[in-house]
């Protein structure tokens, strides 16, 4: 297992490095630029800023130092747009928000989501699984700019219960809302893969013979169908784990997180590369290692499986 | 010489002097709220708080608070002291000689002084400080302004010194009336020097900053909020009602109105076409009132614009042909004013002429266009085609459809709506790669050239590429006038008869604002220059 843990760090950084240089030129290939503005600025004016910036340089050129930066003093260079701060800083900002609330919702969803899909499994058409099915669909076809004013509707406005909005160092108060509007649709897929490959695993042959054996029903749930269950659920986890703790733009700008998700997709808007870039790295880096996580759990999980 | 400015300012400056407040009472008399926090929501987060870099409203907003420069505006949007008492003017206009006031003093005590001044405008100039409003040295007239933004010449060569630590000397490089207007422009605040050579770029975080405004910055977490607090340094602290003021960045302007009306706010935008039921729900917190901005649309008259309307009369059927009642009272909804010259009426010191087509009615103006466009050869078998472009937005869209369905009705033209995210629009429009284009103006200063500045050939703003003589030549002829009215009205009737751009709207302010507040905000300045330093909560 070290030496595949090694094997994937080593490809890690050549993909992390092709993943800089084509979205370096992608975002190059966008009309505009990161002063491109309602009033165009005079020339002189554009050139002084776009120097200060070494934007004046050749793209190879900007690419190196970019790069370089990174590598050497670990340094995403500055916001063309929050002019007082660097992609550091929004990233030390941000990335602590989205963290906590996207774990937290990571785990709801998996308790709840898994232990409804469970449960509607083992209850296959009773209520609790019509209960179950009827919540999955529901839950998706509800997306979270939907829902996310509707909770601030309903526990804001109406109910007086909870602040409609801001982080404050991510007091309880404020993190509900966005783990609900977060988690319920990943908490619906789980509690549906869930359900579905429990029921595949309950009809196979191998738990008609531990029936036959005469097994207590709880010990073939849990120590002989649980776990080749789980295994599409693991691998739907590891994507959608790097998902939710970097953020979602409609949860950071319906709540006001002041999470990285928000900073994602306005960075494009803005054509405000340095903090674009340096996302994408974060994101990038996430994907790569979750990934690992994922592939080291199903090993464990399933011994048939050599890393 | 003195100039009737020093004496309108002297008496601003003695009605501002009035006895200090018998604590619990507002200025006009009622009783003041137990808290006076001020919370309003602000669209997006603010660029910067370094007033030589900020280029946005809401980070001037905050500046203006944070930073107090020569002047300010008063609820009516009237010059008063600011950190300036007066100023005199030379003979031949081009030396402006400020007297500070000597009880100014920034956040950590030090007094404000002329040096503070020259330094922040040698900043704003200095190519290195990469300012976007480096180009308002320009605007304001500073001598040797375009040399040093150029690098041609160093900013100790800037049209600004202090004679003494309470004398700030101003040189211009030619007259400009309203020069004293820009000094309420956030990027002509002072800067305090010894901050930003100890801090660098962290200067304005709250833990670093000095200012020498009414509030200090104490808080700021972006995307979330920021908060302003009382400067116990500030000269006028004894006269400042309003204790914080917190800026909440709420993106989404139907959640900012769902936690408007869960009280959490005392102020926020009315997001459009919701104006007429909140007004009937509210009508104590729903306000509308005139902005300084323009909504247009812009012809192309490059090379690469269409051959259609190159032609006068179809610019002009065009024009005629768009209802701007049905645009202000059914598709907006929310007290905006019908636009037929460029310029607001809000506009200072400007009337607006009235052009012939104003007078008409709308049945009138519809004939005319018809028979202009029939002049011009389009009808029935030969029927207009455009394609008009706006930036994608909801509100942008409906004024589109709008405008199309009219075109479509009484002139037969077959429009094309065609939308692009933000910078691309602005890539394209900016190439002149279009054939009619969303154009929206917001006044810099209060005065009518901020506007008709724009068809001035040289102008970058001029997406139309309009070009007219005798339009350019008024234009240079306005700055040195002291009344400048005659060429505006000139220029406005041009523009009137040769329609490079259509005029659809004025802007109007919307707001949902706390009774509370709302007595004390000034709805009378157009530029919405507001000052937290001057506004006060009563008690409910």
């Amino acid at each position: 297992m070290f030496s595949f843990i090694i094997r994937r760090l080593a490809v890690a950084i050549p993909t992390l490095l092709v993943l800089l240089i084509l979205s370096f030129y992608l975002m190059q290939f966008a009309p505009g630029g990161p002063f491109t503005s309602e009033r165009p600025l005079p020339p002189q004016v554009l050139a002084n800023i776009e120097a200060k910036y070494g934007l004046d340089q050749p793209t190879w050129k900007q690419l190196l130092s970019y790069i370089t930066g990174i590598v050497t003093e670990f340094d995403f260079g500055p916001s063309y747009k929050y002019k007082d701060r660097t992609v550091n800083d929004i990233i030390a900002q941000g990335f602590p928000v989205t963290l906590t609330y996207g774990t937290i919702a990571f785990a709801l969803a998996i308790i709840v989501g898994g232990a409804l899909g469970i449960a509607a499994a083992i209850r296959q058409n009773t209520w609790l699984d019509y209960f179950a099915v009827g919540f999955t669909i529901g839950a998706q076809v509800l997306p979270n700019f939907v829902m996310a004013p509707i909770l601030i509707l309903i526990f804001t406005l109406w109910l007086g219960l909870l602040p409609g909005g801001g982080w404050n160092g991510g007091q309880w108060n404020h993190v509900i809302m966005p783990v609900i509007a977060l988690s319920t649709s990943y908490m619906a897929s789980v509690a549906r893969l869930t359900r579905s490959s429990m029921l595949e695993v309950l009809r196979s042959n191998f738990i008609r013979t531990a029936r036959a054996k005469g097994l207590p029903e709880n010990v073939i749930i849990w120590r002989h169908a649980l776990k080749p269950a789980i295994l599409p659920v693991v691998s739907y986890l590891g994507p959608a784990f790097v998902a939710m703790v970097t953020g979602s733009f409609i949860i950071d700008s319906i709540f006001s997180t002041g999470g990285i998700g928000y900073f994602y997709v306005n960075a494009a808007f803005n054509r405000d590369y340095a903090v674009m870039m340096g996302l994408t790295f974060l994101l990038g880096s996430m994907t790569i290692l979750f990934n690992m996580v994922v592939d080291i759990l199903y090993a464990w999980i399933d011994p048939k499986i050599r890393l | 010489m003195h100039i009737s400015m020093k004496s309108a300012l002297f008496a601003s400056a003695l009605a501002f002097a009035s006895p200090a407040l018998a604590a619990g009472t507002a200025p006009d008399g009622s009783a003041l709220a137990d808290d006076q926090t001020f919370t309003y929501r602000v669209l997006d987060e603010h660029s910067s708080v370094d007033p030589q870099i900020v280029e946005d409203v809401s980070g001037s907003e905050i500046v203006r608070d944070l930073f107090e420069g020569l002047y300010n505006q008063d609820a009516d949007g009237n010059l008063v002291p600011g950190v300036a008492l007066s100023h005199e003017v030379s003979e031949d206009k081009l030396t402006y000689t400020f007297s500070l006031r000597p009880e100014a003093k920034w956040s950590d005590g030090k007094p404000v002084t002329a040096g503070d001044f020259v330094y922040g405008w040698r900043r704003l100039a200095d190519p290195e400080t990469a300012s976007p409003y480096q180009w308002f040295v320009s605007v304001m007239g500073l001598a040797n302004g375009e040399a040093v933004t150029a690098g041609e010449m160093g900013v100790e060569e800037l049209g600004v010194s202090a004679t003494d630590d309470h004398t700030l000397v101003v040189t211009l490089s030619a007259p400009l009336p309203y020069f004293p207007l820009t000094t309420t422009h956030a990027s002509t605040f002072p800067s305090p020097k010894w901050v930003i050579d100890e801090f660098g770029a962290d200067w304005t975080a709250p833990e670093n900053i000095v200012s020498n405004g009414a509030y200090v910055l104490t808080e700021h977490v972006p995307q979330e909020r920021s908060v302003r607090s009382r400067n116990e340094m500030y000269w006028d602290n004894d006269g400042t009602i309003i204790d914080d003021v917190v800026a909440l960045v709420i993106n989404d302007e139907n959640v900012a109105l769902t936690r408007y009306l869960a009280g959490e706010l005392d102020r926020t935008e009315v997001p459009a076409g919701q104006y007429p039921s909140m007004k009937e729900e509210y009508p104590d917190q729903a306000l509308s009132f005139p902005r300084l901005c323009s909504y247009y649309f812009n012809f192309n008259l490059s090379d690469r614009g269409p051959e259609a309307t190159m032609n006068n009369d179809v610019r002009l059927a065009l024009s005629y042909a768009v209802d701007r009642d049905i645009i202000v009272e059914k598709v907006l909804q929310g007290g905006q004013f019908p636009a037929y010259s460029f310029t607001p009426a809000a506009t200072a010191n400007f009337e607006v002429p009235t052009v012939d087509y104003s007078t008409w009615t709308q049945d009138e103006r519809n004939a005319k266009a018809v028979e202009l466009m029939a002049s011009a050869g389009y009808g029935p078998d030969n029927p207009l085609e455009l394609t008009y472009l706006y930036n994608t937005s909801e509100a942008h869209k409906k004024i589109g459809i709008a405008v199309a369905q009219m075109w479509k009705q009484t002139l037969g033209v077959a429009v094309t709506l065609e939308n692009q995210e933000w910078k691309t629009f602005l890539e394209t429009r900016g190439d002149h790669d279009f054939q009619v284009a969303r154009g929206a103006w917001c006044g810099d200063y209060n005065e009518a050239s901020t506007f008709l500045d724009l068809v001035h050939t040289d102008s970058g703003y001029n997406d139309a590429a309009y070009h007219n003589e005798e339009v350019d030549t008024l234009l240079g002829e306005a700055k040195s006038l002291e009344d400048p009215q005659a060429n505006y009205t000139r220029i406005e009737e041009i523009l009137a008869a040769e329609m490079p751009i259509i005029p659809i709207y004025h802007y109007a302010g919307v707001y949902m604002m706390s009774p509370a507040i709302s007595g004390s905000w000034p709805v009378q300045n157009v530029e919405q220059n507001w000052y937290s330093k001057d506004l006060y909560k009563v008690a409910e």
